[in-house]
């Protein structure tokens, strides 16, 4: 099974990138730009040692995003605020970190366990909503993104937890070095690749082996494929829907930590929101599964980091967010329109195989 | 029926104007029922508005329709780009258009192929948000008076109507300061200055929507698609085409409602639509997927984001406050009524914490004004999702001939 | 005798899907005027057959003739056309329209732009009145009970000028005296000069009502009987649907054992709106013993079930063994020993998109084979599959397959193999050899009552009454929530069971 269904799986992605790579090149050609020129000068730039590094470094914030996101999805759940969440959490952990002068493994743990409850429990505010008052959480999430935007502005302009960190930049105190995570320079020797790289890798093995290895993970796959029959084999769904939001959340509240420990140590305005986007786009990519966000998050960066060099060539940047978008799109179809294929075919197989062994009985 | 109807849009008005009265006699801010307020809300409301019809006509054809925030931004950037080109009515135009195409990719990916229908509508969103970005940059940057993320101003302005026989002496009225019956002067007077013609052609459009798809028999096949498809279908109604038709409409819906946002700008801005499309849908459940409800919830909004806007002391937004505290007062008590107790207990505690905000704080910050249409559409949400139902088979996917 | 007409000629008819022939070599003829049942065993090929008549589907070989004129349905369109109404056996109503919407749609009566609601009030009330059908045209059909709604399907298609009603298993959802309602209906229906073709499975009900008889078989026609000509008892009819001498079977002196398994006090459980569908029901199970609940579908035995599972709520006391369960969790339940084989096992008991081996951990993922504490063993579960494929005859040629892959019969066959691993206390079983082949419904029969040798206490339900009466300890009648009678397997008889459970002979 293992190869066929792997090759099946593969299917749907290499349709969205032939796609979005066949409209990319199209609206390249429209504006004048040249095709091939573009496309080279990207891949050069792209494999350069110092890209590459950046691009590992954003792939870490993009897995983790995703991988707060496939958690709600793996069982119908849609967590659009993972943007909401993790500003949230980074903001709290940049708040604590700068307040600890700690050996650094304590510190980075209280920041990281900081990130993980705020995120969770902003998260928890949608759980409680769709439970005890059947709100969709598509909307309460998105709500409460932009509640939180609020929330963190009120707090770094109005409060004493913002500061003039620099000129006419305010933002959380610098945290101490003892609590950053600044990682190591391994492949190229000007910038370094996040710390937190590590520990993604990390989050990721342990959610595989808690999806796919856990009674937990059994419950949540199996209501997120049938509601009706997981309840009939004792899953009790209130639960279900309100653990699987704050795992996510918590996951969530991870996404700004590379870059706050990795790059900035102190939280301001200027902190990147989007990243949740990003992720939605990446899980379903990668179809909720951990290798599949890994390659569909190195892909998403990759295309991010080199498409710096466009600009040297008079073409907006954001090209590459039309090149996500489309591969979402077809994507996402792609997937049904295998997946349905698969079906059938599995029926027509197994009749065929049943068939053959009669004959040779 | 239509009596009983009629009775409750009385009484639900009665009790509106009542409270904002009561707030406005407490606050002694002339402001929260003025005729330029209230103008100016019918003109943020109507984006919502037609955003929350959009939703009903998709819904009620059974496609839920997350990206009407994708399909909304799309049409603030039509607008944007063939308004200052070509001026007002053009960019209407494109904003109808461009909003149409991003129903026809959903109706597409839906009902074609069965994409799961918000992770459909949420790729849209994501594609229309970089496109836009994209095309802005590559179009505005090096147009007069454009820039990276904004369009030039759009040329022409649509027509805009004022009564003065009606406004002059009601706003007269207004300012005497008479409980009740100044409120009333106000809100009335409000509907009949600077009124834009766009703003008559969404009213009429829901108008219109009432009557199609309650009254017609072109309504009842589409409701049917949302009711129950695979009846539709055992009689003869061509169940595809119509979700098609509806999902395709709504993007024009949504387009118009982006138009809308642009014209009142008067250029494209990115994050215009700054989550409308997603408030658009509360008022749709808020008011139960009909047009009449879904109007009242989009003026509320409307009304919302106006006394923000127009805050020049600070003091609406206490105003607001307040009202919201009476409001949620008066729900949690009729929850009591309805043995809900606990939903009865959260909602008067957050009111008490509201009155007890209002009268210790002098003002409150700008953030607070911000984050209001979000929260209230949170309250909103919780205050009505649990009893309001969609059509049976909304977001339900739907193939011709398979078993359900 | 006049001439009379043929109103429904079918010829030929073939029909294939992926992996399995429906219909192979169909001939039908349905005289006008008459009232013509077709039966046959689950998956017999006579949906499909009817569907392909309504035009849902088409067919791939063979010819329709209406009233002598050969035709061709690409759609229900067509067919209505040609004078052919369809009432579904799983009604095709929309809950949030009104009867009146749900009858015109499709076909609704206009003026300038505008429905016209007059007009079509007016319509409907002379059809209802012409045929004995009352309904209240404003009603939301959401409200209405099974018999209503049935009268509505069958206005439905009057009202579009249907001459020839198809029916695909009317009754299965029916108490008895709408049963006869519904069958003077036909009746009155009949007398009008309609056509009715009448699918089911009720071999008494059908000797009742029809003019002639057309038995399907694994897909084809096996022969046609007239019960006013032929002297044709259900028996012989049975025996022509399955083609050999039925399997009965036989219950092995008493294995039932003092210690009680379960007892249920007072059990009730209220549909939203107030009504009781089970209605205060007591009963105790004692290891070793089976008990059989018999009923016509519909009269509370799925809510029982669901009950027992704590799947729905209910008020009253469920003890097992020494445990009081009633407020327990569907998990604790299930942990304590307790199998479920459920009736919607699609629904409620696989997942259709995963493969066999994660099904087998479906409700048992709590203890081996399938976990060890936290952890899942996926090993554990393989190896146990795998042994229930063997065990069970599951047909299938890998435990890699998605459920989706399998026959129904299979389905079924892993379903019943894994709730009876795990040396379960208590099994609770609904129809647990439905859509099963002969072979293997014996082979089950045989594990169950071998299991109960063991000490199993069994709750079972089943529409096929000789499976009850045979593996049956006692059996209790449940009529609208409430037992009625008990009955004793060794003495009954399918038919006397079949009069306890419609009700009849009993003063209303």
């Amino acid at each position: 099974m293992n190869l066929r269904r792997i090759g099946t799986s593969l299917i749907a992605p290499a349709i969205g990138l032939a796609v979005s790579i066949g409209a990319t090149a199209l609206i390249l050609i429209a504006i004048g730009a040249n095709v091939i020129t573009i496309f080279s000068s990207m891949w050069t730039y792209g494999t350069s040692p110092r890209a590459m590094t950046l691009m590992l470094n954003l792939a870490t914030v993009y897995f983790l995003s995703a991988l707060a996101v496939s958690i709600g999805f793996k069982m119908n759940l849609f967590n659009i605020g993972v943007n909401g969440q993790y500003i949230l959490g980074s903001l709290a952990a940049a708040v604590v970190a700068s307040n600890l002068q700690l050996p650094k493994v304590i510190s980075i743990t209280l920041t990281i366990l900081t990130a993980m409850f705020v995120g969770a429990a902003w998260a928890g505010i949608a759980a409680w909503l769709k439970v005890a008052r059947g709100v969709s959480e598509v909307i309460s999430t998105i709500m409460l993104n932009f509640i939180a935007i609020g929330i963190i502005s009120y707090l770094i302009v109005r409060t004493s937890i913002g500061t003039e960190t620099s000129v006419n930049i305010r933002g959380t105190k610098l945290i101490p070095e003892s609590g950053m995570l600044r990682g190591s320079a391994f492949i190229d020797p000007g910038t370094k690749v996040y710390g937190f790289f590590i520990i993604s890798i990390f989050v990721g093995i342990a959610y595989w082996f808690l999806l796919n290895r856990t009674r937990f993970g059994f419950d949540l796959r199996a209501t997120g494929k049938s509601a009706t029959a997981a309840r009939t084999s004792g899953v009790q769904s209130t639960r279900m829907i309100v653990t699987a939001m704050l795992l996510s959340g918590a996951i969530a509240g991870l996404v700004g930590l590379p870059y706050l420990l990795g790059q900035t140590g102190s939280y301001n305005l200027q902190f990147p929101t989007e990243w949740g986007f990003i992720g939605i786009a990446i899980a379903l990519l990668g179809r909720n599964n951990p290798l599949g966000i890994a390659v569909g998050a190195i892909f998403v960066a990759f295309l991010d980091v080199s498409s710096g060099q466009l600009v040297l060539e008079g073409v907006p940047r954001e090209i590459s967010t039309i090149m996500q978008g489309l591969i979402v799109i077809v994507v996402v179809i792609s997937y049904e329109v295998v997946r349905r294929n698969q079906v059938k075919s599995e029926q027509r197989n197994v009749a065929k195989a049943l068939a053959k062994q009669e004959v040779s009985a | 029926m239509t009596y009983l109807k009629s009775r409750r849009f009385i009484g639900a008005a009665f009790t509106a104007i009542t409270m904002l009265s009561i707030t406005r006699t407490i606050t002694s801010n002339g402001d929260l029922t003025s005729t330029v307020t209230i103008a100016q809300a019918l003109v943020f409301a109507s984006p919502i508005a037609l955003a929350g019809l959009a939703g009903i006509w998709a819904e009620r054809a059974g496609v839920i329709n997350i990206g009407l925030e994708g399909m909304m931004i799309l049409g603030t950037f039509g607008a944007g780009w063939a308004g200052w080109q070509w001026g007002a009515w053009a960019g209407v135009l494109a904003g109808i258009v461009f909003g149409a195409i991003g129903g026809l990719l959903l109706a597409v990916a839906t009902v074609t192929f069965g994409v799961d229908q918000i992770i459909a509508g949420t790729a849209i969103n994501l594609l229309a948000l970089g496109t836009t970005k994209f095309l802005a940059i590559l179009l505005f940057t090096n147009a007069p008076g454009g820039g990276q993320a904004q369009s030039p101003p759009i040329k022409g302005e649509i027509p805009v109507f004022t009564v003065d026989s009606i406004v002059t002496p009601l706003s007269a009225l207004h300012e005497e300061g008479i409980f009740f019956v100044s409120d009333l002067a106000g809100l009335v007077a409000g509907l009949f200055y600077n009124m834009s013609l766009l703003t008559i052609i969404t009213v009429l459009l829901f108008v219109m929507t009432g009557y199609v798809l309650w009254k017609t028999a072109i309504g009842l096949r589409l409701r049917s698609a949302g009711e129950n498809p695979w009846a539709a279908d055992s009689l003869g109604v061509k169940v595809v085409q119509y979700k098609y038709a509806a999902v395709v409409f709504s993007g024009m819906l949504a387009g118009l409602g982006g138009a809308y946002l642009s014209i009142a700008s008067t250029i494209y801005r990115n994050g215009n639509t700054a989550g409308r499309g997603y408030i658009g849908l509360a008022t749709m459940i808020f008011g139960d997927w009909r047009p009449g409800g879904t109007a009242a919830g989009a003026m509320m909004f409307g009304y919302i984001d106006t006394l923000r806007l127009i805050d020049s002391g600070n003091q609406n937004v206490k105003g607001l406050i307040l009202l919201g505290a009476i409001i949620l007062l008066a729900i949690g008590a009729w929850m009591l009524r309805s043995a809900k107790r606990n939903a009865a207990i959260g909602f008067l505690l957050l009111a008490s914490v509201m009155v007890g905000a209002y009268f210790s704080a002098t003002s409150f910050p700008p953030e607070v004004a911000q984050v209001a249409p979000y929260i209230t559409t949170l309250l909103v949400l919780a205050t009505a999702s649990q009893n309001l139902r969609p059509p049976a088979a909304d977001g339900v996917p739907y193939r011709k001939g398979e078993d359900h | 005798m006049s001439e009379s007409s043929v109103a429904v000629e079918l010829q030929g008819i073939w029909k294939r899907f992926p992996g399995v022939i429906a219909n192979s070599n169909i001939n039908l003829k349905v005289t006008a005027g008459t009232i013509h049942a077709i039966v046959g065993e689950n998956g017999a090929g006579k949906s499909t057959l009817m569907k392909i008549l309504y035009g849902m589907q088409k067919a791939d070989e063979g010819t329709i003739s209406i009233h002598g004129t050969s035709l061709v349905f690409n759609s229900p369109a067509d067919a209505i056309a040609a004078g052919i109404g369809m009432v579904h056996q799983h009604f095709m109503l929309a809950d949030n329209f009104t009867v009146l919407e749900n009858i015109i749609l499709g076909s609704e009566p206009k003026s300038g732009g505008k429905l016209d609601f007059a007009k079509a009030r007016e319509l409907i009330s002379d059809i209802a009145a012409e045929n004995g059908l009352a309904v209240d045209p404003d009603v939301l059909v959401g409200k209405l009970g099974v018999g209503d709604r049935q009268r509505i399907e069958i206005l439905k298609v009057l009202y579009r000028g249907a001459q020839i009603l198809i029916l695909d298993e009317p009754t299965a959802v029916l108490v008895p005296h709408e049963v006869e309602e519904l069958f003077n209906t036909l009746r009155d229906l009949k007398k009008q000069g309609f056509t009715v073709i009448f699918i089911s499975h009720k071999l008494d009900e059908v000797l009742s009502i029809a003019d002639e008889i057309t038995v399907i078989r694994q897909g084809t026609t096996v022969g046609s009987v007239n019960p006013h000509t032929e002297k044709v008892s259900a028996r012989d009819l049975a025996e022509m649907m399955v083609g050999n001498e039925l399997p009965t079977p036989q219950s092995v002196g008493n294995t039932i054992q003092d210690k009680v398994v379960l007892t249920v006090e007072n059990l009730s459980v209220r549909a939203t709106g107030g009504k009781a569908v089970v209605d205060g029901v007591s009963f105790k199970i004692r290891a070793g013993e089976i008990l059989g609940i018999a009923g016509v579908e519909g009269n509370g035995q799925a809510e029982i079930l669901n009950a027992l599972m704590g799947i729905e709520s209910s008020t009253g006391r469920v003890q097992f063994l020494e445990e009081d369960i009633s407020k327990k969790s569907t998990r604790h339940r299930r942990d304590l020993g307790i199998g479920f084989i459920p009736e919607d096992r699609q629904r409620q008991a696989l997942l259709l998109e995963a493969p066999l081996w994660e099904n087998r951990m479906l409700g048992h993922q709590t203890k081996a084979p399938n976990a060890k504490g936290f952890w899942l063993n996926p090993r554990g579960a393989k190896a146990d599959t795998k042994r229930i494929v063997a065990e069970y005859d599951v047909r299938t040629p890998s435990i890699d397959v998605n459920a989706s892959a399998l026959s129904g019969g299979n389905q079924q066959k892993l379903i019943v193999g894994r709730e009876m691993s795990g040396n379960p206390k208590l099994l609770i079983a609904a129809h647990p050899t439905r859509g099963v082949d002969v072979g293997a419904q014996a082979a089950i029969w045989d594990h169950i009552r071998n299991a109960r040798q063991a000490g199993l206490a069994v709750l079972l339900i089943s529409a096929d009454l000789d499976e009850l009466i045979g593996l049956s300890d006692s059996i209790k009648v449940l009529l609208r929530g409430k037992f009625v009678t008990d009955a004793d397997p060794a003495t009954v008889t399918p038919q006397e069971l079949g009069t306890a459970m419609t009700g009849a002979g009993k003063a209303a």
